[in-house]
């Protein structure tokens, strides 16, 4: 028989999971919607979130430190990749790009390798997020509540920037229409490279603040990676509230399958993104005509 | 890339494979790394085929890798089957099943899409792998114990036991895979996989259904993967579990793009470089496992740097030195030719001879009220359109009047959102291009619409075969030339567009009027019934546009054709009969004088003539 508190406490994790999704598959989703490039160093950009931020923490002992220095390191190291490989790559097919994003990601994971081994780190939550809380419902690790916050609020600033600021409206112009963007004067590749900061930090960010709930090693990302694909297969490329969206379910079915055979997990989550790519190709929220 | 002599790549190939285990040692290769080589390159075939030629980036290569490996090694070990090449064609037959039921559900999205839902594949099929079926793949642990090959011949016993004669094992498959894998690229399969790498929609629209010639190349992927993973196991005794792991497919991805993919060999290559400098980086320079770094930093340098791996940049350099002498070898382009009298011979010999077909009364082309709405803009609305059987029509109008969108629906390139289109009295309302293309109806576009990686003579072949062997056919193992009146056609389309001698000039290297003309050869050698020309003189300078209106007149002979341009005096003296477009109607229909003197048009298209 179902065990309903574990079923209740297994969707709490799932809405956890889901909004780290989502919050990547943002990340993800307005660097392909903008500059055209799907990163497949995306999943790395998360592991080196979570691996500048335990390096903070080790010095500092701060949380906020690593959070901070967490973000910040993976949006100059998204602003460096930019400037110095994937701008010579826009006039590329697409395949070069998935190539060389693809290098790169190895790259990340086995430097980090290299300078820290394989084993994984922790980062330990804030003293005051330690323990466990009583919902009353059901007993429920204090971080992950908080996580739950801490990534909803991520996710409203990546909302504010997006569609409440000038630099928003310039991406989504641009993930309508990136010529005609170029072609009424906008300089489109400062855009870009902040564009690219801006999705890179969404995955750090989430790498080190998911650091107290799964420990950081260097082959993090690459679950994460496809998880982030699925995610933005079913939401629909391009699409912000569709990342969001498919995020949610992702995380939902992954966690509540886990709870019968954590084997099915991909199983089912593939299963779902087969049934989106039948009934609605261009994903829930998705419009045709981006490939 | 492929010389046309026969058998030449293949002798080589053989030569190689014979000469490989006795001189590779002296550069530094175990005798396991060189059968390791061979199983990867024989993987990269299939992937070759699948990303080289038909341009589809999988990273899901592993997942059939596995499969063909887990079912051969499974028939060998726990089921006690006792025939090991069976077992591997067994397991070959299981991956390409699973590669036509992936396919159906990854090739619904092509580009990045497609590259996204291949890497989930990779990642569901090694969960699988690992728990739920881990009773028939031994999860963790993979499956032990594989049997080496072995034949009983009755007078001796074959047995393949040791690392050489396991090699000569390998090759043998390895050869029979390269000399299968130039069948299939050098067929009429092969030649529209690369027209679908290089213009999906083009191949469609010449009358190709690419979604089936996409499966074709998948599943044929997943074979060769599926025959490499069963090797895996046999040559090492032991089928790893981490062939279903997404490293697999990532090691795959990147020895083909060092190597060089769309030369088939690529893999090959990518695969000695990759393992000779793994080999080379743990055991001489002890680097442990920073191996992978050093590889992953060589790998994205080689992507940056070389466009076409290792094997594209030798024939760059190759290209580089004998830079010279080519440049003389290319005809040049006689600025004088246009001048010359229109009517060669060989031009009036090339015209298809066809049933005659006179102007008469029936109809070939009817829109019945057709309109298209693009959200709140209405493109077109209620035009009504019918032109009859060897008319020569000319639509004009304003920029933004709906012409190209009206074209579009004539040949089923976007759907009307009202009325009907009739065609030769069919109702073609619905069907999709390459529908419309087969049944005799096609389009030349207004921005060229190439396949820019190929010869001019590849790509009016690849027209040519569309109407030749219909949408689909699996003719996988036959040479091109060999397909019946395919070259007389092709000929004829060449020689009617005068490209005859440039017949073996990639289209990169085209002159922009050449290229135009292609455009047209490409929507003639389909020997269309209705032809559509988009523009046909957009972009050309002067004599380039006086010699294409001459083209135009020398095919329309026995050809219905529909033309649009905003060349009104190529218009006048082409058309017989004129409508005129305007803000998505019909304004006006009539013969070049009546359309000249309507003041309605004067106003609406010229803007008025009295100011």
């Amino acid at each position: 028989m179902v065990n309903w508190g574990n079923l209740i406490s297994q969707m709490f994790n799932g809405l956890v999971l889901g909004m780290l999704l989502a919050l990547i598959s943002s990340g993800l989703t307005i660097i392909y919607g903008t500059l055209g490039v799907l990163n497949l160093a995306h999943g790395a950009m998360f592991m080196l979130g979570g691996y500048a931020g335990w390096l903070a923490f080790t010095y500092t002992h701060s949380f906020i430190a690593a959070v901070v220095v967490g973000s910040l390191f993976v949006m100059i190291v998204g602003i460096v990749m930019e400037r110095v490989i994937i701008r010579s790559f826009y006039d590329r097919p697409h395949e070069d790009q998935i190539l060389v994003t693809f290098g790169i990601g190895i790259v990340f994971v086995e430097a980090v390798r290299f300078a820290f081994g394989s084993l994984s780190k922790i980062v330990p939550p804030p003293e005051m997020l330690n323990g466990i809380v009583n919902l009353g419902f059901m007993f429920y690790p204090k971080y992950r509540l908080a996580l739950l916050v801490i990534v909803a609020v991520a996710l409203l600033v990546l909302y504010i920037v997006l569609y409440r600021t000038k630099l928003g409206m310039i991406v989504r112009a641009g993930i309508e229409d990136a010529g005609m963007v170029d072609a009424l004067g906008i300089n489109v590749h400062k855009v870009f490279m902040l564009v690219f900061g801006i999705g890179a930090m969404a995955a750090g960010f989430a790498g080190i603040v998911n650091a107290p709930v799964v420990a950081v090693s260097p082959d993090a990302g690459e679950s994460i990676l496809v998880q982030t694909f699925v995610v933005v297969v079913i939401g629909g490329v391009g699409s912000f509230p569709g990342a969001i969206l498919g995020g949610l379910i992702a995380g939902e079915i992954i966690s509540i399958t886990s709870m019968f055979n954590p084997g099915y997990a991909y199983v089912m989550l593939f299963a779902a993104m087969t049934l989106v790519l039948v009934l609605r190709p261009y994903g829930l929220l998705g419009t045709a005509g981006r490939d | 890339m492929l010389t046309k002599r026969p058998f030449v790549i293949e002798a080589l190939t053989a030569l190689g494979l014979l000469a490989a285990p006795f001189l590779l040692p002296y550069l530094g290769f175990a005798p396991a790394t060189i059968n390791r080589i061979l199983v990867w390159g024989l993987f990269g075939l299939g992937f070759d085929i699948l990303f080289g030629y038909t341009g589809l980036l999988s990273f899901g290569q592993s997942a059939f890798f596995g499969t063909g490996g887990m079912v051969a090694a499974y028939l060998l070990t726990i089921a006690g089957f006792p025939h090991v090449v069976t077992a591997i064609v067994i397991g070959m037959i299981a991956a390409a099943i699973i590669g036509y039921l992936v396919g159906l559900i990854a090739l619904r999205r092509t580009g990045i899409y497609f590259a996204m839902i291949t890497v989930a594949i990779s990642e569901v099929f090694y969960f699988v792998e690992f728990n739920p079926l881990s009773d028939f793949t031994g999860g963790e642990n993979g499956l032990p114990g594989v049997p080496p090959p072995s034949f009983n011949l009755g007078f001796m016993k074959l047995d393949f036991n040791t690392d050489l004669s396991m090699y000569f094992f390998l090759a043998f498959w390895y050869f029979l895979g390269v000399v299968l894998a130039l069948r299939i690229v050098r067929s009429p399969v092969g030649l529209v996989l690369s027209a679908i790498r290089d213009n999906p929609l083009r191949a469609q629209a010449v009358g190709h259904d690419i979604q089936r010639y996409k499966l074709t190349a998948f599943v044929v992927a997943a074979a060769y993967a599926g025959f490499a993973g069963g090797l895996l196991g046999v040559m090492q005794g032991f089928m790893p579990p981490d062939a279903f792991m997404f490293d697999t497919s990532g090691q795959l991805v990147m020895q083909t793009a060092i190597g060089g993919p769309g030369t088939l060999f690529g893999p090959l290559v990518g695969a000695l470089i990759w393992l000779y400098l793994q080999d080379f980086l743990q055991g001489v320079l002890h680097l442990g496992s920073t191996w992978k770094l050093a590889l992953g930093i060589v790998f994205v340098v080689l992507v940056v740097f070389l466009k076409r791996g290792v094997i594209g940049g030798i024939v760059d350099l190759v290209q580089l030195a004998r830079g010279g002498k080519k440049a003389h070898e290319a005809p040049e382009s006689d600025p004088n030719a246009v001048a010359e009298p229109e009517t060669s011979p060989s031009l009036a010999a090339a015209v298809v001879p066809r049933s005659p077909v006179t102007t008469s009364d029936k109809p070939v082309i009817e829109a019945r009220q057709i309109s298209k709405r693009y959200g709140g803009l209405l493109a077109n609305s209620n035009i009504d359109f019918l032109v009859k059987e060897g008319e020569l029509r000319g639509v004009i109008g304003p920029n933004g009047a709906g012409k190209s969108t009206f074209f579009k629906m004539l040949t089923c390139e976007v759907q009307p959102t009202a009325g009907q289109i009739l065609f030769n009295g069919r109702d073609i309302t619905g069907q999709t291009v390459t529908q419309a293309c087969q049944l005799g109806l096609t389009k030349s576009y207004q921005i060229n619409q190439l396949f820019t990686r190929l010869t001019v003579r590849e790509n009016v072949v690849i027209s040519a075969l569309a109407k030749l062997r219909g949408p689909f056919r699996m003719d996988m193992l036959r040479a091109v030339e060999s397909v019946p009146g395919l070259s007389e056609r092709v000929d004829q389309a060449l020689a009617l567009v005068r490209l005859t001698e440039r017949a073996d000039a990639p289209v990169a290297e085209l002159a922009y009027g050449e290229k135009r003309r292609l455009e047209i050869g490409l929507a003639l050698a389909s020997d269309p019934r209705l032809l559509l020309l988009d523009e046909p003189l957009a972009g050309m300078s002067p004599s380039e546009r006086v010699e294409t209106v001459k083209l135009l007149k020398s095919i329309r002979e026995g050809r219905t054709m529909i033309v649009i341009d905003h060349d009104m005096d190529a218009i006048f003296e082409l058309a017989e009969k004129i409508t005129v477009l305007s803000e998505g109607k019909v304004l006006v229909e009539g013969t070049p004088e009546e359309i000249k003197n309507d003041p309605v048009v004067q106003e609406a298209y010229l803007g008025g003539v009295h100011e």
